[in-house]
C-alpha cells in the first residue's frame, strides 16, 4: 500500500529516506531466518535492520569479512574471482566487470581510478536508490575491494544530485571508515591506499554515459567522450579508470565472501538461465505493489508482475511492457514467459537494461505514450552531435502532430527513417539509439494505432478542403 | 585591438563569496587533482544562498579556480538544476517520465499549475515557489511523484496538493 502525503510527511520527520517509506517493501527479503548473504547477497542485511547506516551494525552483519579477505589475497586472485564469476553489469548494458577490469591499462605508478556511476536516471529505475540510502557501507566495501583489485588510488561515486540523503549517508559513512583504516592511507596495515569522495551532479540524463560522467567529473560540460580510447586507457584526468554501476559493486563482497562457483550456482535453483547472481528486479506503473525484489536471475516477467507486483491494478489488462527502463524496446503480453535475463530478452527483441519492467496498462495511447517518452530523451540530448540534437526534436515534432491529429500519410515512414538514421553508428553515443528502441518497437507492434491517427487526421483535412472548395466545384 | 585572454577577468572575490563559501569551495578543490573538477560543486555551494547564480558569482568562481568565465558558465548552463536566473523560495521539479506518466503525472501537474497559478519555468508572483518538470526522480513505485527543494515525495495525488504545499513557506 502506498503512504498518503500525510504519511509521508510524518515518517520523513523521523528521518526516513524515499526507499525507506514503502511499508509493502517488506517482503522483499522473505523469511528473516532464511535470507542470507548465500541466498540473498545484495539486501540481505535489510531482513535484520530497514537500513545500515553505522559502522558497527555493518560490521555485526558480516560486514567487512570480504574486505579482509580480499586484502590478505593478491589484487590478481581478487580480480579472478570476479572474473570468473562473471558478473554482467547492472546499469543496462550487462557487459561482465571482470573483464571490464581486465582490459585496464597496467599501473605505471601513477593515479588510477574507480568511479561508480550512480546516477540513476533511467526512467523506470530506482534499485540504486535503495541499496544507497539503506546499505552505504556495503557499496563502499564493495568499491575498495574493487579499487584492490585494479590497483586503482582513487575513487568517486557519481551520485544524481536529486538523492540528497543517499549522498548524506554514503558521505557519513565514508567518514566512519576513515575513522576505522579502512579508507586513506595503508587500508588495515597493508600497501594498499585508496580514498574516495562522493560527487554529486546537478541533473542531466547523460551524465550515466560513462565518459560524459568523466567530463562531468572533471568540472566540464557533460558531452560524451569519443572511444576509443575507452576509460580503462584513458579515463578521469587522462588516467586508467573504470565505471561501474552501483548495484554492480554491490555484488563484490559476497562473491570475495563465497567464491565465483557460488555466484555462478545461484541461477541454477531454477535451472533456466546461463546469467549468474542475483538481482534486484523491480515493477512499477499501474500494478497491485511496485517495488524492489532481490532474485536469482531465472524469474520471467509474468512472475514479477503477477507473483511480486501482484498483478494489474483494477483488473486492467496488460497491454505493452519496458523490460528495464525507457531505452529499451517495448514487448508485448505475449512474451510475458520470458526469463529476465540478457541473453533471453535478448533474443525476444529487446534488452533487460535495468531489469526494473514498466506495466502500460490497456487504456494508455501509445502515440501519447511514446511521444512522452521522446520528450524525455530529446530534452536530455547533451546537443553535441548533430543527428541526436536535431532528430530527436524532429521525432517528438511527428509524434506531437499525429497525437494531435495533425498527423499526415508518411510520417510513420519518417519516424522509421529516424529509427535508421539515429542508430548505433550513426550518433556519437548511445543516447539516441536508446531513444530509438521504445519507438521502434511501438511502430512495431501497435501500428495501426498510428495508422488510425493519421488516417483520422487525413480524413478531416479532406472534408475541411472539400467544405472550402468554391461551390462551383463540389 | 582588445586582446582576448583566457583567464578569468580579476575581481575582488571576498566581496562577492562570503567566507564560508569560499571555504567550502577550496575543500571541494582539495577532493580532485584538478581544480577545475570543482566547478559543479562550487556553483551548488554559491547557488544555495539566493537559491540561483548570478554573474558576478560565475566571475568569483572562475577566479577561485582560476579558469575562465565561460568554461564556469558552460557547465552553470549545461545542468539543469543549476538556476541562472532568480528562483522561488521553493522550487517543485515534478516527475514528467514514464512511469509517473504511466501512474497520473498529467493530472498531478495540472493541479500543482492551479493552485500555484503559474506554467513551467515560472516564479509565484510572491516569490514562494518556482514550477519546473524534471527527468525520472527514481521513486517509480510510488509514482507521481515530486522533489520540493531536498525532500522527494510520492505517490502525490491531485487532491493532496494544497496540503504538502503549505509545508514550505
Amino acid at each position: 500500500m502506498s503512504l498518503t502525503v500525510a504519511e509521508q510527511i510524518a515518517q520523513r520527520q523521523n528521518g526516513l529516506a524515499p526507499s525507506q517509506l514503502n511499508n509493502q517493501r517488506i517482503p522483499i527479503y522473505g523469511d528473516k531466518a532464511t535470507a542470507t548473504s548465500e541466498t540473498k547477497p545484495l539486501t540481505w542485511r535489510l531482513a535484520h535492520h530497514d537500513a545500515v547506516l553505522d559502522f558497527k551494525t555493518h560490521e555485526s552483519l558480516r560486514g567487512f569479512e570480504a574486505l579482509k579477505m580480499a586484502l590478505n589475497q593478491s589484487a590478481e586472485t581478487t580480480l579472478n574471482t570476479i572474473k570468473e564469476a562473471v558478473v554482467k553489469g547492472r546499469g543496462g548494458a550487462g557487459f561482465p566487470a571482470g573483464i571490464k577490469w581486465s582490459l585496464m591499462a597496467p599501473p605505471d605508478g601513477g593515479p588510477r581510478y574507480l568511479l561508480c556511476n550512480a546516477d540513476e536516471m533511467e526512467p523506470g529505475t530506482f534499485k540504486d536508490r535503495l541499496l544507497m540510502e539503506r546499505l552505504p557501507f556495503q557499496l563502499i566495501e564493495g568499491m575498495i575491494i574493487s579499487a584492490y583489485a585494479i590497483g586503482a588510488t582513487a575513487g568517486y561515486i557519481f551520485i544524481r544530485g536529486e538523492y540528497i540523503l543517499a549522498a548524506e549517508r554514503l558521505n557519513a559513512a565514508i567518514d566512519e571508515m576513515i575513522a576505522n583504516n579502512m579508507l586513506g592511507d595503508n587500508i588495515l596495515g597493508t600497501d594498499f591506499s585508496f580514498d574516495l569522495h562522493v560527487h554529486t551532479g546537478a541533473g542531466r540524463y547523460i551524465c550515466g554515459e560513462e565518459t560524459a560522467l568523466i567530463n562531468c567529473l572533471e568540472g566540464r560540460r557533460a558531452n560524451p567522450r569519443t572511444k576509443p580510447p575507452f576509460p580503462q586507457v584513458a579515463g578521469a584526468w587522462g588516467r586508467p579508470t573504470v565505471v561501474n554501476n552501483v548495484e554492480t559493486l554491490n555484488n563484490v563482497p559476497a562473491i570475495i565472501l563465497h567464491g565465483s562457483k557460488w555466484y555462478q550456482d545461484l541461477p541454477k535453483a531454477k535451472g533456466k538461465t546461463e546469467t549468474p547472481g542475483t538481482k534486484l528486479f523491480g515493477c512499477s506503473g499501474l500494478v497491485n505493489d511496485g517495488g524492489l525484489w532481490e532474485l536469482p536471475f531465472g524469474y520471467t516477467a509474468r512472475e514479477i508482475i503477477e507473483d511480486f507486483a501482484g498483478g494489474m491494478k483494477d483488473g486492467r489488462q496488460l497491454k505493452a511492457w519496458l523490460p528495464g527502463g525507457a531505452s529499451t524496446d517495448f514487448l508485448t503480453p505475449d512474451h510475458l514467459d520470458v526469463i529476465m535475463d540478457f541473453d533471453t530478452i535478448q533474443k525476444a527483441g529487446s534488452r533487460l537494461g535495468t531489469g526494473l519492467i514498466m506495466v502500460v496498462d490497456e487504456a494508455q495511447d501509445m502515440v501519447a505514450l511514446v511521444r512522452n517518452l521522446e520528450i524525455f530523451f530529446q530534452r536530455e540530448s547533451c546537443g553535441w552531435c548533430t543527428p541526436c540534437r536535431d532528430g530527436l526534436p524532429w521525432g517528438v515534432k511527428l509524434l506531437t502532430a499525429i497525437n494531435d491529429g495533425a498527423g499526415q500519410e508518411g510520417d510513420i515512414e519518417k519516424l522509421e527513417g529516424l529509427t535508421r538514421d539515429l542508430w548505433i553508428g550513426k550518433t556519437f553515443c548511445a543516447h539516441a539509439p536508446g531513444a530509438m528502441e521504445p519507438l521502434m518497437s511501438a511502430i512495431k507492434y501497435f501500428r495501426p494505432e498510428f495508422e488510425q491517427k493519421i488516417a483520422t487526421a487525413v480524413g478531416v483535412s479532406a472534408i475541411d478542403a472539400a467544405a472550402q472548395a468554391p461551390l462551383g466545384e463540389q | 585591438m582588445k586582446i582576448v585572454t583566457d583567464k578569468a577577468p580579476k575581481v575582488d572575490v571576498a566581496s562577492i563569496l562570503t567566507g564560508d563559501e569560499i571555504a567550502a569551495i577550496h575543500e571541494f578543490m582539495h577532493h580532485y587533482p584538478h581544480a577545475r573538477a570543482a566547478s559543479l560543486d562550487a556553483l551548488k555551494i554559491v547557488q544555495k544562498r539566493n537559491g540561483w547564480v548570478d554573474d558576478a558569482q560565475v566571475n568569483a568562481i572562475a577566479n577561485i579556480l582560476d579558469i575562465p568565465v565561460t568554461d564556469i558558465d558552460g557547465v552553470a548552463t549545461f545542468f539543469n538544476r543549476i538556476y541562472r536566473q532568480p528562483v522561488g523560495r521553493h522550487v517543485i521539479l515534478i516527475c514528467d517520465s514514464i512511469a509517473c506518466y504511466l501512474t497520473g503525472y498529467e493530472a498531478l501537474s495540472a493541479a500543482l499549475k492551479a493552485e500555484l497559478g503559474i506554467d513551467y519555468g515560472q516564479t509565484t508572483p510572491d516569490g514562494r515557489f518556482t514550477l519546473l518538470p524534471i527527468c525520472c526522480l527514481g521513486n517509480c513505485d510510488k509514482g507521481p511523484a515530486v522533489l520540493i527543494d531536498e525532500d522527494t515525495y510520492g505517490p502525490v495525488m491531485p487532491e493532496e496538493v494544497a496540503q504538502l504545499l503549505e509545508l514550505y513557506a
